[in-house]
């Protein structure tokens, strides 16, 4: 499922919300999760799960192309942790 | 962040008021659950995918006692962060 069907999903469920204003609504959420990450945050939706932020150690990696060796420098990388409401519910219907 | 903050950002952001902002973040999150429990996934352009994944059944061993134990086949959901996500944290 894609985001404009995730949408037209919860338009259906609103009274008085437009799809486009659902839209507005549903973009802005997402934004609001990457900024307070992109500032060190983090975000914790009980139920659904956690979004933080992970170290990744510097690497040498290699060009896959020329087989020349690449440092990468130690980066954070975006990590949600499923919670146990999710991780129960999705399991159930195997 | 808790879903608090987060309807409070719509109220700052697009002025939504704090009532229905509370129900429409824990509507969208709600949703979402019931489209990953259906087994679906969901892609979030310049967000990222939640992937609905089956692991097979496999041994395990109980770390507490050492006592082998079979792990049955499950569901789980995993998250892939895009590009465009990776690259605005990548620094912090």
């Amino acid at each position: 499922m894609t985001k404009s069907a995730l949408i037209e999903k919860m338009a259906e469920k609103v009274d008085g919300l437009s799809k486009k204003q659902t839209e507005v609504i549903v973009e802005t959420i997402f934004e609001s999760v990457k900024e307070s990450l992109s500032k060190g945050g983090k975000v914790e939706i009980r139920g659904f799960g956690n979004f933080r932020l992970r170290a990744r150690n510097a690497r040498k990696a290699r060009n896959p192309k020329t087989g020349d060796s690449v440092a990468v420098p130690p980066k954070k990388v975006p990590y949600f942790k499923v919670g146990k409401e999710l991780r129960e519910m999705v399991n159930r219907e195997n | 962040m808790t879903k608090a903050d987060l309807a409070d950002k719509l109220y700052e952001k697009i002025g939504l008021p704090k009532k229905e902002a509370t129900a429409i973040v824990e509507m969208l999150f709600d949703t979402m659950k019931n489209i990953l429990s259906e087994g679906e996934s969901i892609k979030i352009t310049g967000f990222g995918t939640f992937l609905v994944r089956k692991k097979s059944a496999r041994k395990g061993r109980n770390p507490k006692t050492g006592t082998e134990l079979e792990i049955e086949q499950r569901r789980v959901v995993t998250f892939k962060p895009s590009l465009q996500f990776k690259e605005i944290v990548e620094k912090v």
